[in-house]
């Protein structure tokens, strides 16, 4: 179990954790609950962590909820998977569907910073088509923006988290280096490279948010392979150690373990929220409201601050809040080989080939996917063992055991769009009393296709490396996006391309609920990149009087 | 099978950098962990049985304390951030799982659960992951979402959390915050598990004893 939960807030009194320094403060700007703050900000991960930092160096006033707590790294991360799952969001929430989402760990955080904490660094930009897939593929909807002002907020994202990548990146149109050179490859890495020139595609070294160079008070990676489980010494360039600092210093006000729970509107605007804070009910006031909790918990907000002015939720008279939940296909082959490769050591994805993002023929599917090499801890290997490939007892015992030999190559798969995917909210409460969400998910044939293609893809490239006793895990999910899409129509989407809600002009969604499709690609920098571009919108409407 | 990390014990890092506070003080609680009084004693015999076949012990190591994590994790109804719409929280998903399990054995084998040779055990075992069971006691549990949620997830998670457990696979164990240098294939730091092999001039286990 993990051994403590931080129980009360630490972010208060004018300062908040130095996440550089063990038992460290740095100075806080607090706002009055009664004094009306620019910019209310439901969350502090990849979307709400950016777009604070970013309002608050603006000028805004910007104070920044987040429902767990405040970590410095240093000193309260262990290196152990069962202490970690305090990084998770593990509050109960109802799954069906035929294919019900495993929720909770790779998927979800509950920590300022949200699950950058224990993300695992990947870093890629969308290929410019998928931001027009049915424009330019035939499937799916097309984003309100278009990809080359997408690349302009890649590039200060990839600036900001000086992600380590390579010199060259093999797809789409030319983009300049990396801030950092790439990380060395450990020999998982080496496999799927291997692999990828003996079936003739490219690969290349995985753009990786961790450090291979010092910045700042953080030291580069030491390659402990924990990443997944958080960093425990600061290389991991998460919202916690990248944006937040720098929104401290601009001003902004961080609140830990503040679980918001209603969204108040009077007159067709919203007012403020009603949030949780030491075990008690309070209101903060505010000229806007930004909605940046991921794809479950921003759904389950504007739905749950439901009112006689708006029965249905709130920015949800298209009826599409909660509805075209992504996930993404995570599916994996794994083998054996003769070498020692201890996939534990460092990052756990150092190689990548996005080949099947980029190529459209051969593929009796629409979509694209990506595939990385793979380093599993203890336990999740020992769950990958016994549920994916049905292995207990002795033989089990007897696999792991062999662990230091096994490579896997795992898949990123778009999931297109469907209104059937969806979250709503169950008759149970949590201990907030409010209603959790119902997360219903099924695969669709479009899915079925693309991982049976993408898992036999990858065996022949295991094949081609010499490994044996291949086997194919043909369960896992991961991320979560689209359950707020963005648009240009109010019929069809839940906000715009500003992520600003078409109903109520003063409420906001930034996460990857604005996704309206996800492509074939870890979702962290296109969430960062998108909470740029709404701040620097926000600036120029504020410039022009319409906020 | 023969130990292929002979003499590796990641608890000889404990005092080495490999190891900071924090790591320290979740592992001596986790090592320390005995099991609670949840649930009557004939389920927890049921659990105890269970848990010895789906994750034998370690030969010759110190023995992991799955059980006692798995009753720990029951007593305080602790669940992973999501639950099956067709299936109850987690305490009460282990009671109704255990009874039907000790049901089944009757079932199958005449006798309870705890008290079956350990080939009758498996084929109990065995009846539940193919989800072909006998027993009236799992009309009110899902024996597919039983075995796939929280049998083995809550087992194997358990297990894999123990420090020997770690060692008899040959795993580094913490790494923070010394971390690794040498990652390329065939490489070990002189802090990682020697891997037995014919012909090395140094035994494995000789190169354990200095693994730290």
């Amino acid at each position: 179990m993990p051994s403590e939960f931080q129980a009360e807030p630490r972010a208060i009194n004018g300062r908040a954790p130095d996440v550089f320094t063990p038992d460290g403060w740095v100075p806080m700007r607090g706002h009055a609950d009664d004094k009306e703050v620019d910019f209310l900000i439901v969350g502090t991960g990849a979307g709400g962590g950016t777009l604070a930092c970013k309002l608050a160096e603006a000028g805004f006033s910007v104070v920044a909820m987040d429902a767990g707590p405040y970590w410095r790294p240093l000193q309260d991360f262990a290196s152990d998977e069962t202490e970690q799952q305090k990084l998770y969001w593990t509050d109960e929430r109802i799954v069906d569907g035929d294919n019900p989402i495993t929720m909770g760990a790779n998927n979800s955080g509950k920590s300022v910073g949200g699950s950058t904490v224990h993300f695992a660094m990947v870093s890629l930009r969308m290929r410019p088509e998928h931001f027009a897939t049915r424009t330019k593929l035939g499937y799916g909807v097309d984003w309100p923006i278009c990809w080359e002002e997408m690349w302009k907020y890649y590039d200060e994202v990839e600036k900001t988290l000086k992600i380590a990548g390579p010199v060259r990146y093999p797809w789409g149109p030319k983009r300049g280096r990396y801030p950092m050179r790439a990380h060395p490859m450990n020999a998982a890495a080496e496999y799927l490279a291997r692999g990828a020139e003996a079936l003739g595609i490219d690969w290349t070294e995985t753009p990786i948010a961790t450090l291979s160079a010092p910045h700042g008070k953080a030291h580069p990676c030491v390659y402990r392979g924990f990443c997944v489980t958080g960093c425990s010494t600061n290389a991991k360039q998460s919202v916690l150690v990248s944006w937040l600092p720098r929104a401290l210093k601009a001003g902004a006000e961080i609140r830990d373990l503040s679980m918001v729970g209603r969204i108040e509107t009077k007159n067709g605007r919203c007012t403020g929220v009603h949030y949780v804070r030491e075990g008690e009910w309070r209101f903060q006031r505010a000229r806007h409201v930004v909605v940046a909790g991921y794809a479950i918990e921003t759904p389950r907000l504007l739905l749950n601050s439901a009112s006689d002015a708006f029965p249905d939720g709130l920015a949800n008279s298209s009826g599409l809040v909660g509805k075209n939940l992504m996930v993404q296909l995570n599916q994996a082959a794994w083998g054996q080989v003769a070498d020692e490769v201890r996939s534990y050591k460092g990052p756990p994805s150092l190689a990548i080939s996005e080949h099947w993002n980029y190529a459209d023929m051969g593929k009796d599917y629409f979509g694209g996917w990506s595939y990385m090499s793979q380093g599993p801890l203890p336990i999740s290997w020992a769950k990958t063992l016994a549920g994916g490939h049905g292995l207990w007892g002795q033989a089990l015992i007897d696999e792991m055991a062999r662990n230091n030999h096994s490579v896997g190559l795992k898949m990123v798969g778009e999931v297109l769009p469907d209104e059937r995917n969806r979250v709503t909210l169950a008759d149970e409460t949590d201990q907030y009393g409010l209603r959790i969400p119902r997360i219903t998910f099924s695969h669709s044939e479009n899915d079925k296709a693309m991982m049976n293609h993408a898992v036999d893809f990858m065996d022949r490239s295991l094949a081609a490396t010499g490994a044996t006793e291949r086997w194919k895990e043909m369960s896992d999910t991961c991320h979560l996006n689209g359950t707020a899409r963005m648009g240009n129509d109010p019929a069809t989407s839940v906000v715009d391309a500003d992520c600003r809600s078409w109903d109520i002009p003063n409420l906001w969604v930034c996460d990857g609920s604005v996704f309206p499709t996800v492509g074939g690609v870890n979702p962290s920098l296109t969430i960062q990149a998108v909470a740029c571009r709404t701040a620097d919108r926000i600036k120029a409407l504020a410039a022009r009087g319409e906020l | 099978m023969a130990d292929r990390f002979p003499d590796y014990d990641v608890l000889k890092k404990r005092d080495t950098p490999s190891w900071n506070d924090k790591t320290r003080e979740a592992v001596e609680k986790r090592i320390a962990t005995t099991e609670s009084d949840t649930l009557t004693e004939p389920l927890r015999a049921v659990l105890r049985k269970l848990v010895d076949r789906i994750v034998p012990q370690p030969e010759q190591r110190a023995p992991v304390n799955a059980a006692a994590q798995v009753l720990e994790k029951i007593a305080a109804n602790r669940g992973d951030g999501f639950r099956n719409a067709r299936m109850p929280q987690v305490r009460e998903a282990w009671e109704r799982g255990l009874k039907a399990i000790d049901a089944e054995a009757r079932e199958r084998h005449g006798a309870g659960f705890a008290a079956l040779n350990d080939a009758s055990a498996d084929d109990v075992i065995r009846a539940l992951q193919n989800g072909d069971v006998k027993a009236s006691e799992w009309q009110n549990l899902p024996v597919d979402l039983f075995w796939n949620d929280r049998l083995i997830p809550d087992i194997v998670s358990a297990y894999y959390a123990y420090p020997s457990a770690w060692s008899a696979m040959g795993f580094g164990g913490p790494a923070s915050p010394r971390g690794y240098v040498r990652l390329q294939a065939n490489r070990r730091d002189p802090w990682e598990a020697a891997e037995r092999k014919d012909g090395h001039l140094i035994p494995a286990g000789e190169r354990n004893l200095h693994a730290k």
